[in-house]
């Protein structure tokens, strides 16, 4: 019997991967709908700013790991008939499996305005979107990013350091509303205006006027911004329409999972960004949308669909880090604090450098941090570890900078 | 038979042998900064603890990166970082919960203890045996897998 992965991404990589590790005794078939080897959107960035190839951005160096134990075959899902067990490709195949895995990740949605859909307008999503991209920019190019979300912000990287004159505009009153709290999502703003960025706040593209040698974008409160090419990063939606009628259920677009990465109906999981699964820190079920899920889901979901219910998912805890002209900020879990916890915070504004902690009595549940880059997944440890912190509480509370002490002190009762 | 690092911190006199040996053999210089192994000291206690990558088997980093960039070297069992293939996007340095793996921001890359494949200079430089490089089913090295798992996101139902 097979064992049949849509998406190659992270998520039905390491899936496909750990499904042969456990069960070498069954086939299992990878298909994706994009025509390259399987391949990491985390390295496109990268890949614009010419510090890689393309080759560089693929998940699996070697050319022959997807040879014989996993199958690697191009086809689009289409449809399942989850009675008999059979995906349907758009081509015609079907795929008898003993287990199917939805790993088929997301793709970003376009804001529905006049003029999106011109020549000159791109998601920065795909190894096709950057070759595009990168046969347009070159410096002093014009580029305007709409949204400064965790996507636009990776990529905001890559644009400038290819030299391009950018314009971002963000829905938000601040820089990654949804990662950074305010304080560091504004001087992460005033950091971007000081290495030349044009960051639009609280502001709109209303529509795109295309003319023959530029466009014209014309943005909330009557401004108007020429450019040569319009990157759009407005957020994502799980690819997940193939499913249509097979009665498994969606959350937030995405497949609701059980805490064994199983759907709704026995024998189709779901993982990565195409999943909408528990979440460590809020207890809720969600889609983090971030590789490390992604990689979490994928292992978690193939141990349960060799053996159902033999691996517990005890949630994966949101974690992002960003690197934005050279300043780091990072998120984890509870950032914004929960209700009846307490936090705590330390700031430099001239250097840049922040740390925020918050605690649920005396155990750390999230974090922000600015220009910080040692230890730094020791927050995750406090956080996962779910450690008492007891007197080092107070003296985090004193000086947030002591979070390895504190581990040490948890840990090792240093 | 692999070797791991055992680390004894009631023998530490915070003497910074270690980060001064490390740095030099990784980074070419005398720079506790730039050492992969830390000495944290609690001054009330009185205390100094030497802290490093344990090598550990869910190899939280090596999982995480997105373009196969850290690989174990199966001789010292050691996850070590490819330079050349490492893009330093970061992503490792926040999925280790132990704080091991640091960005490097002169270089781009990240870096974390490699065990210096199979030589570990700290324990070459540590005057009074707080840091040992022994067989790896010393009982040091169970204690550190025992907090690795305390941080295990996939605990096993039943
Ligand atoms: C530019 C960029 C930078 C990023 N940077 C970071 C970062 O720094 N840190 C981070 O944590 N995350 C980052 N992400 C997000 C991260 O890449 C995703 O969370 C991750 O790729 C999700 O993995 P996945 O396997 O679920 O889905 P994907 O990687 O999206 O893979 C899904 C695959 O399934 C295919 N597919 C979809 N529908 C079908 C179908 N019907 N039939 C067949 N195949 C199908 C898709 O084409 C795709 O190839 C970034 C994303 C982008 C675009
Ligand atoms: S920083 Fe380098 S080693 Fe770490 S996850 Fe990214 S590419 Fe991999």
């Amino acid at each position: 019997m097979t064992y049949v992965v849509v998406g190659t991404g992270p998520a039905g990589v390491v899936a496909a991967e750990t499904l042969c590790q456990i069960d070498p005794a069954n086939q299992v078939m990878l298909v994706g709908d994009e025509p390259e080897p399987p391949y990491s959107r985390m390295a496109i960035p990268y890949l614009l700013i010419k510090n890689i190839d393309e080759q560089g951005t693929y998940l699996r160096k070697d050319p022959e790991h997807f040879g014989n134990s996993i199958k690697h075959l191009y086809g689009i899902a289409q449809s399942v008939d989850a009675e008999s067990k059979i995906l349907h490709l758009a081509d015609g195949q079907r795929m008898n499996y003993k287990a199917l895995l939805v790993a088929t990740g997301s793709k970003p949605i376009l804001p529905p305005v006049p003029g999106i859909d011109g020549e000159r307008v791109t998601t920065c999503w795909t190894l096709e979107d950057a070759r595009k991209i990168t046969a347009t920019l070159s410096p002093g190019a014009s580029v305007l990013l709409i949204g400064a979300g965790f996507i636009g912000c990776i990529i905001l990287e890559a644009l400038v350091s290819s030299g391009a004159n950018l314009t971002v505009v963000e829905m938000g009153d601040r820089m990654v509303p949804r990662m950074l709290n305010q304080t560091s999502g504004e001087l992460l703003k005033q950091w971007c205006e000081e290495k030349g960025v044009n960051v639009m706040t609280s502001a709109q593209v209303e529509s795109i006027e295309h003319h023959p040698d530029k466009s014209i974008v014309n943005i909330s409160d009557n401004r108007q911004v020429e450019a040569e090419l319009v990157i759009s990063a407005a957020g994502v939606r799980s690819n997940a329409d193939f499913l249509d009628g097979t009665g498994v259920e969606l959350k937030n677009g995405a497949v609701a999972v059980d805490r064994h990465m199983c759907s709704s109906i026995p024998g189709i999981y779901a993982a990565g960004d195409a999943a909408c699964g528990l979440d460590f820190s809020t207890g809720d079920y969600s889609v983090q949308a971030v590789q490390p899920t992604a990689v979490e889901h994928g292992r978690i979901a193939a141990a349960n669909m060799v053996k159902h219910g033999s691996v517990l998912h005890q949630g994966c805890i949101n974690m992002n880090v960003l690197d934005t002209i050279g300043l780091i900020s990072v998120s984890y879990g509870n950032w914004q604090g929960v209700a009846g916890g307490d936090h705590t915070s330390l700031l430099d504004r001239d250097r840049f450098r922040y740390i925020n902690l918050q605690f649920s009595e005396d155990t750390l549940i999230g974090a922000n941090t600015l220009g910080m880059t040692q230890h730094v997944g020791i927050l995750r440890g406090l956080i996962q570890g779910q450690f008492k912190l007891g007197k080092w509480k107070q003296r985090l509370v004193d000086n947030p900078l002591l979070i390895m002490e504190a581990y040490l002190a948890a840990t090792q009762g240093a | 038979m692999l070797r791991s690092l055992n680390i004894n911190p009631d023998k530490c006199t915070g003497c910074l042998q270690c980060e001064m040996a490390c740095s030099f053999e990784n980074e070419g210089v005398f720079n506790p900064a730039k050492s992969r192994i830390k000495i944290f000291t609690f001054h009330d206690e009185g205390r100094f603890v030497p802290y490093t990558c344990t090598q550990c088997d869910e190899a939280w980093c090596l999982h995480a990166c997105p373009v196969e960039a850290i690989k174990m070297n199966k001789e010292t069992g050691a996850m070590e970082v490819l330079d050349a293939v490492c893009v330093g996007c970061k992503v490792c340095t926040i999925a280790c919960p132990f704080g091991t793996v640091n960005y490097n921001q002169t270089t781009g890359k990240v870096i974390k203890c490699d065990l210096c494949g199979g030589d570990p200079q700290c324990a070459a430089a540590c005057p009074t045996e707080a840091i040992t490089y022994v067989d790896a089913d010393a009982t040091g090295l169970e204690k550190m897998r025992a907090w690795a798992s305390k941080t295990d996101n996939q605990a096993h139902a039943n």
